[in-house]
C-alpha cells in the first residue's frame, strides 16, 4: 500500500536519519555556556540545549539531549549542525528563515544557509507539528536572550 | 465473537474515506460516534418541540419540559439511581466533578482534612481536587498504581485507617490503561470509615452495565458524548440527602424559589444545581442515546468490547518493540489498548496512521502523572466501541507493521 506524498514529505529519509542518529548529542559545560530546557507539555516532547556563544554572539558550539517525536528530535539535530560556527548575524537570519520554512509564513531570504533544513518544509501541511519542529529553536532563542541578560 | 457489525449502518459518519482509505475510527474513548437515531432526535426536537423548559405555560414549553424531565427519569433508571431527583444534568464528567469539588467541599471540607484520589485519575479529577484542597487548606493524597495497571489497595487501606479522609475520588475505568477498578469494594471501604465517594464513570456508562446503588457511591459522573449522545451533555448522580445538604453551585434562573434584592431561597435537588437554561436538545439526545444503547443491550456491548480487546491485545503483543500498558487480563480491562512502540513516538505513529485512514490518539490522554509513573512520554491508544470490527483491528495491525518498517 502506497504511503501518501504528504507523509513522505514530512518524514524524508534525511529527517528520519537525524531522528534515529542525532548529531551533536550531549551536554556542554564551562564558561560561556548557556543551558535551556524546553518542552511541549501537551506532546511530551522535551529538549535540553547547551550553547557556547562566541564573542560576537555567534554559536561556537552547541549540543542537545531530548526525547520526543521524530520531527522535534530531527529538527534539533539538524539545527545544531547548521548553527555550529554561525556568526551572530547569520544566526538571526537562520532562525527567521527556518520559521518561514515550517510555517509557510514570510519568505526565506538565505536558502544557501538554510540548506537541508529546507526539507522540514513538509511540516507546513501538518500545522499541529510546527511546535514540534520549532521546539529546539525556541530553546536557542531563549539561550540568546539569557546570554544577553547575563552580559 | 459477538457480532454487532450490522449496527454500523446506523452510523452515517463511519461510511467515509479518510486520506483515500476507509475510515477506521479507534478514538472512542475520546468521543463516540452518533447513530442516526440520536441525530434524528435532535433534528426532531428543533423542528417540532423547541421551547424553554419549566415555568412555560404554552404547549411547546409543556412538551419540551415533559420530554426533558422524562430523560432524567430514564437516566436514573439507566444507572440504577433510586430517585430521578438524584440526577443533575451537566456538560459532562468534568463539570460534574467540579460541581462536587466546589459545592460539596464548601460545606464538608475544612483545613486539615484529606482528600484521596488515585494515580490513574484523569486531569479533571486531579485538578478539581487540587483546587478544592487549596481553597480550604485540606491535603490531597493518592493511591498509587501498580505495575500491572491496578490500584495498590493496601495504600488505600492505610490512608483510610490513619488519615482524616473526607472524600475519596476514583475513576471507574481508566481512560489510559483500560483498568476497571473495583469501585464497589473501594466504596465499601470508604463508607465503613464515613468517607464520601465520587466515581468518575466517563469511560464506563454506556460501555458496561452501571448501577450506582450497587456500587454504593455518594456521587457518580458521566459524559453523554462517550456513549452516543451529543457533546456538551452529561450527568451527575448524587445521593438525595447529600445533594440537599449542599448549597447551590451556580446562581441563576431555574434554581431558586424566591428572590429578593437581599437574599434568595433555593429549590431542592436537582434544580438547585441547574441554573440557567439547560442544554435541552442535548438532554433529548442523551435520552435517544440511552434508548439506542438499551436496544443493543449493555451486556452485548460489554461482551463485544471484551472479545475485540482480547483479539487486539493478542495481535498487538506480537508486534516487535510494543509495550502494552494496563492489566494483562482482558477480563480486568475495558475496550481500549494504550501502548508504546520502541521505534516511534506516539505522535509520529498517529500521524502515520491518519494518512491510512486510521484514527488513533497519541499523547498523555490527560493523565500526565500516569505517563510519568510508567516512564512513557505518552502512549498511542486504540479505543473501541460496539460498531468496531475484527477486520478493523486487522487493518490497524497491518498499518502498525508498516509504521514499524517505516520508522525503524
Amino acid at each position: 500500500m502506497a504511503l501518501s506524498d504528504d507523509l513522505r514529505d514530512l518524514y524524508q529519509q534525511v529527517i528520519l536519519d537525524h531522528s534515529r542518529s542525532p548529531r551533536n548529542h550531549g551536554q556542554l559545560h564551562g564558561e560561556g555556556c548557556v543551558h535551556v530546557h524546553g518542552d511541549n507539555p501537551t506532546c511530551g516532547d522535551e529538549i535540553d540545549v547547551w550553547v557556547k556563544f562566541a564573542a560576537d554572539g555567534g554559536v561556537e558550539d552547541i549540543k542537545f539531549e531530548g526525547q520526543g517525536c521524530a520531527i522535534s528530535q530531527a529538527s534539533a539535530s539538524m539545527m545544531t549542525v547548521k548553527m555550529k560556527g554561525t556568526d551572530a548575524e547569520k544566526l538571526k537570519g537562520l532562525i527567521q528563515d527556518f520559521r518561514a520554512t515550517v510555517t509557510g509564513e514570510g519568505t526565506v531570504k538565505d536558502e544557501d544557509t538554510l540548506g537541508e533544513l529546507a526539507l522540514l518544509e513538509g511540516v507546513q501541511k501538518f500545522p499541529q507539528r510546527v511546535k514540534c519542529a520549532t521546539l529546539a529553536w525556541r530553546a536557542v532563542e531563549q539561550a540568546m536572550q539569557q546570554k544577553g541578560e547575563g552580559s | 465473537m459477538t457480532d454487532l457489525s450490522h449496527l454500523r449502518a446506523d452510523f452515517p459518519i463511519l461510511h467515509q474515506q479518510v486520506c483515500g482509505h476507509p475510515l477506521v475510527y479507534f478514538d472512542n474513548a475520546a468521543t463516540s460516534q452518533k447513530p442516526r437515531q440520536v441525530i434524528d432526535a435532535l433534528v426532531h426536537y428543533y423542528e417540532h418541540d423547541n421551547a424553554n423548559v419549566h415555568r412555560g405555560l404554552h404547549e411547546l414549553s409543556n412538551r419540551s419540559t415533559a420530554n426533558f424531565e422524562a430523560v432524567r427519569k430514564k437516566v436514573a433508571r439507566f444507572i440504577g439511581a433510586e430517585h430521578e431527583e438524584e440526577i443533575i444534568f451537566t456538560r459532562g464528567s468534568t463539570e460534574g466533578i467540579n460541581l462536587v469539588a466546589q459545592a460539596w467541599s464548601a460545606q464538608h471540607l475544612k483545613a486539615g482534612d484529606v482528600v484521596v484520589i488515585t494515580g490513574m485519575e484523569h486531569h479533571s479529577d486531579i485538578v478539581s481536587w487540587q483546587l478544592a484542597v487549596e481553597r480550604c487548606g485540606a491535603t490531597l493524597k493518592h493511591v498509587p498504581v501498580l505495575d500491572d495497571g491496578t490500584l495498590d489497595i493496601s495504600v488505600l487501606d492505610s490512608l483510610l485507617a490513619t488519615e482524616p479522609v473526607k472524600m475519596l475520588a476514583c475513576v471507574h475505568i481508566s481512560n489510559s490503561l483500560g483498568t476497571i477498578n473495583p469501585v464497589k469494594e473501594i466504596c465499601a471501604k470508604a463508607r465503613a470509615r464515613g468517607v464520601a465517594t465520587l466515581i468518575d464513570g466517563a469511560q464506563a456508562v454506556g460501555h458496561v452495565p452501571v448501577n450506582v446503588r450497587d456500587i454504593g457511591c455518594d456521587f457518580y459522573v458521566f459524559s453523554g458524548h462517550k456513549m452516543c449522545a451529543p457533546t456538551g451533555i452529561g450527568g451527575l448522580y448524587g445521593r438525595l440527602e447529600t445533594l440537599n445538604s449542599m448549597q447551590p453551585w451556580h446562581g441563576g434562573g431555574e434554581m431558586i424559589e424566591t428572590v429578593t434584592l437581599e437574599r434568595s431561597t433555593y429549590k431542592a435537588a436537582p434544580h438547585r444545581f441547574e441554573a440557567g437554561t439547560p442544554d435541552i436538545a442535548g438532554v433529548i439526545g442523551l435520552g435517544a442515546a440511552i434508548d439506542y444503547l438499551e436496544s443493543v443491550g449493555l451486556e452485548n456491548i460489554q461482551a463485544h468490547g471484551r472479545e475485540l480487546t482480547l483479539y487486539a491485545m493478542e495481535k498487538l503483543n506480537a508486534l516487535p518493540g510494543l509495550r502494552l500498558l494496563g492489566p494483562p487480563a482482558p477480563a480486568d480491562r475495558a475496550s481500549l489498548a494504550g501502548f508504546t512502540l520502541a521505534c516511534a513516538h506516539p505522535h509520529d505513529l498517529v500521524e502515520f496512521a491518519n494518512t491510512q485512514g486510521l484514527a488513533l490518539r497519541g499523547g498523555h490522554h490527560c493523565t500526565q502523572p500516569l505517563m510519568k509513573r510508567f516512564k512513557a512520554p505518552g502512549t498511542t491508544r486504540a479505543s473501541f466501541y460496539f460498531y468496531n470490527t475484527q477486520a478493523e483491528v486487522d487493518r490497524m495491525i497491518d498499518i502498525l507493521n508498516q509504521a514499524i518498517a517505516f520508522f525503524s
